[in-house]
C-alpha cells in the first residue's frame, strides 16, 4: 500500500499547473468559478490551448496522435483543472465519439473525424435521450430506415447539451424492431445542417439555455455515416459509457465547491462573526469535507485499479452515486451560506439580465444548486446506478 | 379534540382554490376576502387567527400565486398596532399595497442591530430583499429613532428612494431599497415587530405546505402516468419508498404549522419556540420534498417549461426566508428547554 504519486506523476502534476497557469485567462477562470455560463468562445479558446499544447488528445492513443495518459494522468488533469478553474473539456468529440471511432470506426472515419475533433472545426453533440427513452435508453424509437446510400431519419431526442453550438451530432437510431430492442440500435454520425433537422432550445430550472431538444424529419444520412455494424450500437454505446468513468467522482470540481464555499463561509457574517465559526455550519461543512477526503481515495482506487488492467464496470456506479450526492451536498450549503442572498433570482436567459444585489460569492450559488440537481438524473439516474450496483457487485 | 377548520375555513380555501386555479388578480383576492382573512375584527378585517393565515397561505402556496400578499398581512399588521385604521381598511379593499422593509445587508436572518437612521422626518440607510416593494404605495421602513427601533412610512416612489429590483426565488419581485434622506412619516414604535414577523413566518410555513403537496400531486401522477421498462416508474419499490418518506414527512411538517398556529397568539416564548420548530422542519421538509420531486420526475423538472419549476424554487426560497433551518434550530436552543 503507497498512496503516494510517483516521480513521473508528481512532474506530470507539476507541467499541467504551469500550463495552467500560463495558459488560462483570469476572467475565463473567475466565469468558471462563479458559476456564470461560458461564451461559446470561452469554450472554443480553451479547446484551442489545450491542443496547441497536445493536452486535449492527452488521453487518446499514440496511434491517433494522442498522449497515451495513464488514468492516474488523467485524473491529475481533471484536478488541476477543476483547482484552476479551468472550464471542462467539452466532452461530445473528445472523449466520447473519439474513442468509439478510434474503436470501431473505419479508417475513413477515423482520419476525417479525429483531426477535426482536435482542431475544433467539428463540434459534436450527442443524440441519445428521447422524450420516451430516459433511464429505458434501450427502448428508444427514432428511426432510420435505409433507402438505397442513405439512411432516413425521423425522431426526436432531447436533453442535447450545448446543441446549439454544434455542427455535428452522433446518434443512436433505431435500425430494426426485430429481438430485444438493444439489439436493433445503430450509431450513426449526422451532420446538423441536413435539411430535416431542427433544434429547439429547453431553458433549465435555473435559467439557463444549456440543453436542446432536436427533431428530424426525414433526414438523409449517407450510409457511410454508420459506425461499426448495423443495429451494433448499444454495444459502442455501453463501451463508451464505461469508458472514460474515473472522472465521474467529479472529485476535482466538488474540491473547487468546497473551497468556494469556505471563502463565502469566511467572509459571511452571521451574529456578527464568520459563518465558518457558527458550531453548526462548521459541522455540515466538516462532515462534507470528511467525505469527499475519502472520496477522493475511493476514486484513486478505482484509478488505480483502471491503470493495473481492471475495466471500471459497476464501481464507476458508485463513483457516480456517491460523488453526484456530495457534490450535490456542497452546492446546497453554498445555498445556505448565503442567506437570504439566495431569494434575489436571477437568470441571464429568463430576465436578460444579471444583476444580482448580493455579495459576489452569492451571485450564482441558487443557480448552480439547481442546475446540479442534473448531476443524480443525467449519465444514467442515481437510481439506475444503484441498480447496476445491485447486481452487478451485489449479485442480487 | 378537534383538528378540523371551521366550516367558514373551509369555504374560503374551496373558494380560494377554485379563484386561484382560473388566475385571480389583486382585486378578486380583496373581494374574496382573502386580505380581510389576515385582519382581526377589531383591526377591521374578519379573520386574523393562526388558523384563518395558515388556510389561506396554504392554498397561495399551493396555487403557486405570486402576489404579495404576505407583505400586505405583514405590512397591514404593524400599522394596525399603530392605530391607522384607515390604512389597514385601504389594504383589506385592495386599494393600498404595503410591504415592510426590515431586513439589512450583512445581518443574514437577524433582527439587527439595523443601521438605518431617522431625522428630521426622513430616513437613511439600506434595506434588503424587500419582497414586493415594486408596485407598492407604502413601505413601512424600521429606523432608529433616537436610539429605538421605529416604524416609519416611506412612499416608495418619492424623493430619496432608489429600488434595485429582481425577480425572487419564490416569485414575484425582491427590491434592495436605499433611502436617502427620504422623507418618512412617523408610525409608531415596533414593539409589536417580533410577533408580526412570527405570523408571517406562519404564513411562509403555510404555503411551503400547500406548494409541497402540489409538489407531491404532480409527481404521483408522474409516478403513475411515466412508462420506463415497460411499466409506470410507481411500480418501482425503490421510488415507492421514498415516496412515502415524502409522504411521512409532509404530515409531519403538517402538524409543525398546526402547533404554530395553535401558538400563534401564546406568550412570546411559546410562540416563537412554535415559530422556530415549524420554520426549521418545514425548511427542511421543503428542500426534501423539493429535491425528491425533481430526482423522481428526472430531467422533465429540470426544464423551465414544466410546471413543477416555480413550486420547486418556491420550496427552496421558504428556507430562505424568515430564517433558514439552522437558524431556527439555534433559536430554539436559546428559547430553552
Amino acid at each position: 500500500m503507497d498512496l503516494n504519486y510517483t516521480a513521473e506523476e508528481n512532474a506530470f502534476r507539476a507541467e499541467m499547473r504551469a500550463f495552467m497557469k500560463e495558459k488560462l485567462p483570469a476572467d475565463v477562470a473567475a466565469k468558471v468559478a462563479s458559476g456564470e455560463p461560458l461564451a461559446k468562445a470561452d469554450m472554443d479558446m480553451w479547446h484551442a490551448r489545450l491542443n496547441e499544447q497536445g493536452y486535449l488528445a492527452g488521453p487518446w492513443p499514440k496511434e491517433f496522435g494522442g498522449g497515451a495518459w495513464t488514468a492516474v494522468q488523467k485524473h491529475i488533469f481533471d484536478e488541476e483543472s477543476a483547482y484552476f478553474h479551468a472550464p471542462r473539456v467539452v466532452p461530445f468529440g473528445v472523449g466520447m465519439l473519439a474513442p468509439v471511432l478510434q474503436a470501431f470506426g473505419s479508417k475513413e472515419q477515423q482520419d476525417y473525424y479525429l483531426p477535426r475533433i482536435l482542431s475544433g472545426e467539428d463540434w459534436w453533440c450527442q443524440g441519445y435521450s428521447e422524450p420516451g427513452a430516459g433511464s429505458d435508453l434501450a427502448s428508444l424509437k427514432t428511426r432510420a430506415v435505409r433507402d438505397g446510400d442513405h439512411y432516413i431519419v425521423n425522431g426526436q431526442k432531447t436533453w442535447t447539451t450545448l446543441g446549439q453550438f454544434a455542427n455535428k451530432i452522433f446518434c443512436l437510431v433505431r435500425t430494426s424492431t426485430e429481438g430485444k430492442p438493444q439489439q436493433g440500435i445503430s450509431f450513426l454520425l449526422i451532420d446538423m445542417d441536413t435539411p430535416g433537422i431542427e433544434v429547439r432550445p429547453i431553458i433549465l430550472i435555473d435559467g439557463v439555455h444549456e440543453v436542446n431538444e432536436v427533431w428530424f424529419t426525414d433526414v438523409k444520412v449517407p450510409v457511410e455515416n454508420l459506425v461499426g455494424e448495423e443495429n451494433k450500437g448499444w454495444t459502442y454505446a455501453k463501451y463508451l459509457l464505461t469508458h472514460e468513468r474515473t472522472g465521474i467522482a467529479g472529485v476535482g470540481a466538488s474540491q473547487a465547491a468546497l473551497d468556494a464555499l469556505k471563502s463565502a463561509a469566511r467572509v459571511e457574517m452571521n451574529h456578527g462573526r464568520p459563518l465558518i465559526d457558527d458550531p453548526l455550519f462548521a459541522a455540515r461543512m466538516a462532515r462534507l469535507e470528511i467525505e469527499l477526503m475519502a472520496m477522493a481515495t475511493t476514486n484513486l482506487r478505482v484509478v488505480a485499479g483502471a491503470d493495473a488492467g481492471a475495466a471500471p464496470g459497476a464501481e464507476s456506479s458508485m463513483l457516480k452515486v456517491k460523488g453526484s450526492i456530495i457534490r450535490q451536498q456542497i452546492n446546497d450549503l453554498h445555498r445556505r451560506a448565503i442567506g437570504p442572498w439566495a431569494v434575489p433570482f436571477v437568470s441571464e436567459d429568463l430576465e436578460g439580465n444579471i444583476y444580482h444585489p448580493g455579495p459576489d460569492y452569492s451571485a450564482r450559488a441558487t443557480n448552480t444548486y439547481l442546475n446540479n440537481r442534473k448531476i443524480s438524473i443525467y449519465g444514467g439516474s442515481n437510481e439506475v446506478q444503484r441498480g447496476i450496483i445491485t447486481k452487478a457487485i451485489l449479485g442480487l | 379534540m378537534d383538528f378540523n377548520h371551521t366550516e367558514e375555513r373551509r369555504m374560503l380555501a374551496d373558494s380560494l382554490r377554485r379563484t386561484l386555479e382560473r388566475g385571480a388578480d389583486w382585486a378578486e383576492l380583496a373581494d374574496l376576502g382573502v386580505l380581510g382573512a389576515l385582519f382581526t375584527e377589531d383591526e377591521g378585517g374578519f379573520g386574523g387567527d393562526g388558523f384563518d393565515l395558515a388556510v389561506v397561505f396554504e392554498e397561495l402556496g399551493r396555487a403557486g400565486c405570486v402576489l404579495p400578499v404576505l407583505e400586505a398581512g405583514l405590512a397591514g399588521g404593524l400599522l394596525a398596532d399603530c392605530g391607522k385604521t384607515d390604512l389597514v381598511e385601504q389594504i383589506i379593499s385592495g386599494a393600498l399595497r404595503a410591504t415592510l422593509a426590515y431586513a439589512e445587508p450583512g445581518l443574514r436572518y437577524d433582527l439587527g442591530p439595523i443601521s438605518t437612521t431617522a431625522t428630521n422626518g426622513t430616513v437613511s440607510g439600506r434595506k434588503s430583499v424587500v419582497g414586493g416593494a415594486e408596485g407598492a404605495g407604502l413601505l413601512i421602513v424600521t429606523a432608529l429613532h433616537d436610539g429605538a427601533v421605529t416604524l416609519f412610512s416611506v412612499d416608495p416612489k418619492g424623493p430619496g428612494v432608489t429600488l434595485m429590483t429582481t425577480p425572487a426565488l419564490n416569485g414575484g419581485t425582491v427590491s434592495e431599497v436605499t433611502l436617502d434622506a427620504a422623507p418618512a412619516t412617523l408610525l409608531g414604535n415596533a414593539d409589536t415587530l417580533e410577533a408580526r414577523l412570527a405570523a408571517a413566518t406562519l404564513a411562509v410555513c403555510a404555503d411551503a405546505l400547500g406548494a409541497m403537496e402540489t409538489a407531491k400531486a404532480m409527481t404521483l401522477d408522474y409516478l403513475r402516468t411515466r412508462t420506463q421498462f415497460g411499466v409506470p416508474i410507481g411500480k418501482f419499490q425503490a421510488l415507492q419508498h421514498r415516496m412515502a418518506d415524502v409522504a411521512i414527512d409532509m404530515e409531519m411538517a403538517r402538524s409543525a404549522v398546526i402547533n404554530l398556529a395553535a401558538n400563534l397568539a401564546a406568550d412570546p416564548r411559546l410562540r416563537d419556540r412554535n415559530v422556530s420548530a415549524a420554520k426549521s422542519l418545514v425548511g427542511r421538509v421543503a428542500h426534501l420534498v423539493a429535491e425528491e420531486a425533481i430526482q423522481m420526475h428526472g430531467g422533465i423538472a429540470m426544464t423551465e417549461e414544466y410546471a413543477l419549476a416555480p413550486i420547486s424554487r418556491r420550496l427552496i426560497a421558504a428556507d430562505h426566508r424568515f430564517g433558514d433551518d439552522d437558524w431556527h434550530v439555534q433559536r430554539f436552543i436559546a428559547l430553552g428547554a
